[in-house]
């Protein structure tokens, strides 16, 4: 278990990157804390997996340094780090069983055979599969061996730190939710420092202590699930996070009024004047429909999810989405929309900007 | 739907007929004619039943040709699987070097037997040839000519250096097909390259492999060109290998009748091998499943 420091770090795939597009990781200092379990969200192609193959060592990176707790292991190789990585698709060793696809890690390592049988007879368990162990891997199906190669991820005790890379995708709905309970409970249990790549934000939200966004090779917003739903720092987090994502909507600032198209809306802080492309962003949650206050804005369709109604709306063109109660009514002549000041965000060039005491 | 009732289609088959006719039942059918009839000239045959495969189960020439055979077979494979499997290890994955590789390794397969033949033959020579020259200045007594290790050494180097590239080209076709990921998870997992090899290389290379194996076997099986210009069966009948002592006999002696029998126990006897090999190799892998 180690506190793990990225400095400076940054990585591009080509041997001469000019610009900064040229990166597929931009220059990134994080610390990740001992012992906390962390995911990393974000889009296909954001950097997510480049930035795990650099922390075990798969990937040296262009540039900065990586430090396990002080140490710099920039130049160190995947075996001297000790870490524990799980990766998207299954990787089984076809021709062992069961048993000695787990115990693998442990004897490679040189553990004696008793431990070793303990210790597979724990994650046998764990991943349930105990009733299995002395079949040949090639066999199975693809969820068996995602949790054979989750399993060997988690044979090893002592491990600097767990990666898993979207290691759920193969695996049924329900069995999902399992083997992140057992991936929760032996956070909790043994403490390794863990990270969690995921495209999935309910994965991803319940799963970790904190959520690292990733955008376009650069690193977001760091926060707590509260957070990144409240006060999302980048228009993508409010994009990505939560289901509907966030309003944002082209406004102009003047102090603690937004005007949109012409329309105010009223702002629990004051701004100074913006620069840029400058835009409002309202979670649905924060939106309600009203019959006489508010913008005006046009009805498109109203989907009953269950636990609440999703309004897809028009607001001056832009479609925009509201989320009602189960019990609220949703008639036709409501046709303005209304926000909640307090939870109303002012974006300038897609970075969230902090407002002072109106 | 009502099937429309065609005669004409039949027609259509028959362009295949014929050419399946000609190619392949109709010379088949004339060995088996052969192989059963005695004739004394005139083109006047007589029935002579089992009588020539009798005298060769009973030929003590034809088995030792057979023993040649299969001593070549098993030695060319030996030398072949693991060279090839080695040198596809060692190339490079991508990039230039990489289909240069392919292409160096290519143009010994796109060379026609009987140059391939030609080119060893006098390579070898001891008066002209490199290799041979070469070996008697430094004292090696080295003649294919004359000393049968040597002619022997010379053919299966030859073979080796003609066909251990398509060996090379299958593996490393099953060695690109595996995703990176396994040995990423290799190396977490802290795995020597011994086993990367054994459990995730070999495993994974199985399918190709077996195919180089049966087309290897079949291939050096019915060899006849290249040892046939390089020593021509010799010296006396050392590397006499089955295909080149069934010339000999069906064309040089002209005993078409033992002949026959020799081609369809010969033609057995490869299917046979090749269905072992076949029927082994699934089993394995069945078992390991």
């Amino acid at each position: 278990m180690a506190k793990i420091t990225l400095d400076n770090l940054a990585h591009s795939y080509l041997p001469n990157p000019r610009s900064e597009d040229d990166f597929a990781l931009k220059e990134l200092n994080h610390d990740w804390d001992d012992g906390a379990a962390y995911a990393l969200l974000g889009s296909s192609g954001c950097g997510k997996s480049t930035l795990l193959n650099i922390i075990s060592g798969l990937l040296q990176p262009s540039q900065g340094r990586i430090l396990f707790d002080g140490k710099d292991v920039t130049h160190a190789k995947t075996a001297e780090r000790n870490i524990a990585q799980v990766f998207q698709f299954p990787v089984v060793y076809d021709t062992m069983t069961v048993h000695d696809n787990l115990a693998f890690p442990l004897r490679n390592r040189g553990r004696d055979e008793t431990y070793v049988a303990e210790r597979v007879q724990e994650i046998a368990r764990m991943i349930g599969m105990e009733d299995m162990l002395h079949k040949k891997a090639r066999g199975l199906t693809a969820d068996s061996k995602q949790k054979i190669s989750l399993g060997r991820g988690m044979v090893r005790k002592d491990v600097n730190a767990l990666l898993f890379d979207e290691p759920l995708t193969v695996i049924d709905p329900h069995m999902k939710w399992e083997l992140r309970t057992q991936l929760k409970k032996l956070h909790h249990d043994f403490g390794h420092t863990m990270i969690y790549v995921t495209h999935d934000q309910t994965e991803a939200l319940t799963f970790a202590d904190k959520v690292v966004v990733m955008y376009d090779g650069r690193v977001v917003q760091i926060g707590t699930p509260e957070e990144l739903f409240e006060r999302p720092e980048h228009t993508f987090v409010g994009y990505f996070i939560g289901s509907p994502g966030m309003n944002v909507i082209p406004a102009r600032i003047d102090g603690n009024k937004a005007y949109v198209n012409g329309s105010h809306v009223e702002l629990a802080q004051g701004y100074k004047p913006l620069d840029g492309k400058v835009e409002i962003g309202v979670r649905p949650e924060y939106a309600k429909l009203s019959m006489s206050e508010g913008l005006p804005v046009k009805v498109r369709r109203v989907e009953d999810v269950g636990r609440h109604k999703i309004i897809r709306a028009e607001l001056f063109g832009i479609d925009i989405n509201i989320i009602a109660g189960e019990d609220e009514r949703v008639s036709a002549d409501m046709n303005r929309v209304t926000f909640d000041a307090t939870h109303v965000n002012v974006y300038a060039n897609d970075w969230r900007v902090k407002g002072e005491a109106a | 739907m009502e099937k429309t009732v065609n005669h004409r289609a039949w027609f259509l088959v028959l362009p295949v007929l014929l050419l399946v006719a000609f190619s392949a039942v109709i010379p088949l059918m004339t060995v088996v004619n052969y192989s059963f009839q005695d004739t004394f000239g005139n083109n006047e045959f007589f029935w002579a039943g089992l009588e020539w495969f009798q005298q060769m189960l009973n030929s003590e020439r034809m088995w030792n040709a057979l023993g040649r055979q299969l001593m070549f077979s098993g030695i060319i494979l030996a030398i072949e699987i693991p060279l090839g499997i080695f040198v596809a290890l060692n190339m490079p994955k991508s990039g230039f070097w990489s289909s240069f590789c392919l292409v160096l390794m290519s143009l010994p397969l796109l060379i026609p037997w009987n140059v391939v033949g030609t080119i060893w033959q006098i390579f070898g020579r001891i008066d002209i040839g490199l290799l041979g020259y070469t070996l008697d200045m430094i004292g090696i007594d080295y003649n294919y000519t004359q000393n049968a290790l040597a002619a022997w050494v010379t053919i299966i180097v030859m073979d080796v250096w003609h066909w251990t590239s398509l060996v090379a080209l299958l593996a490393f076709a099953g060695l690109k097909s595996i995703p990176d990921a396994f040995y990423q998870a290799a190396k977490i997992d802290q795995a020597s390259r011994w086993k990367v090899f054994r459990y995730i290389e070999l495993p994974k290379m199985m399918g190709v492999l077996m195919i180089a194996i049966l087309l290897r076997f079949m291939d050096s099986f019915m060899i006849y060109t290249e040892p046939f210009v390089v020593t021509g069966g010799g010296p006396g009948n050392t590397t006499t290998l089955l295909s080149i002592d069934l010339v000999k006999m069906a064309l040089g002696q002209f005993d078409l009748g033992p002949a026959a029998a020799f081609s369809l126990m010969y033609f057995l006897v490869i299917l046979l091998i090749s269905w072992v090999f076949y029927t082994v190799m699934t089993n394995l892998d069945k078992r390991e499943g």
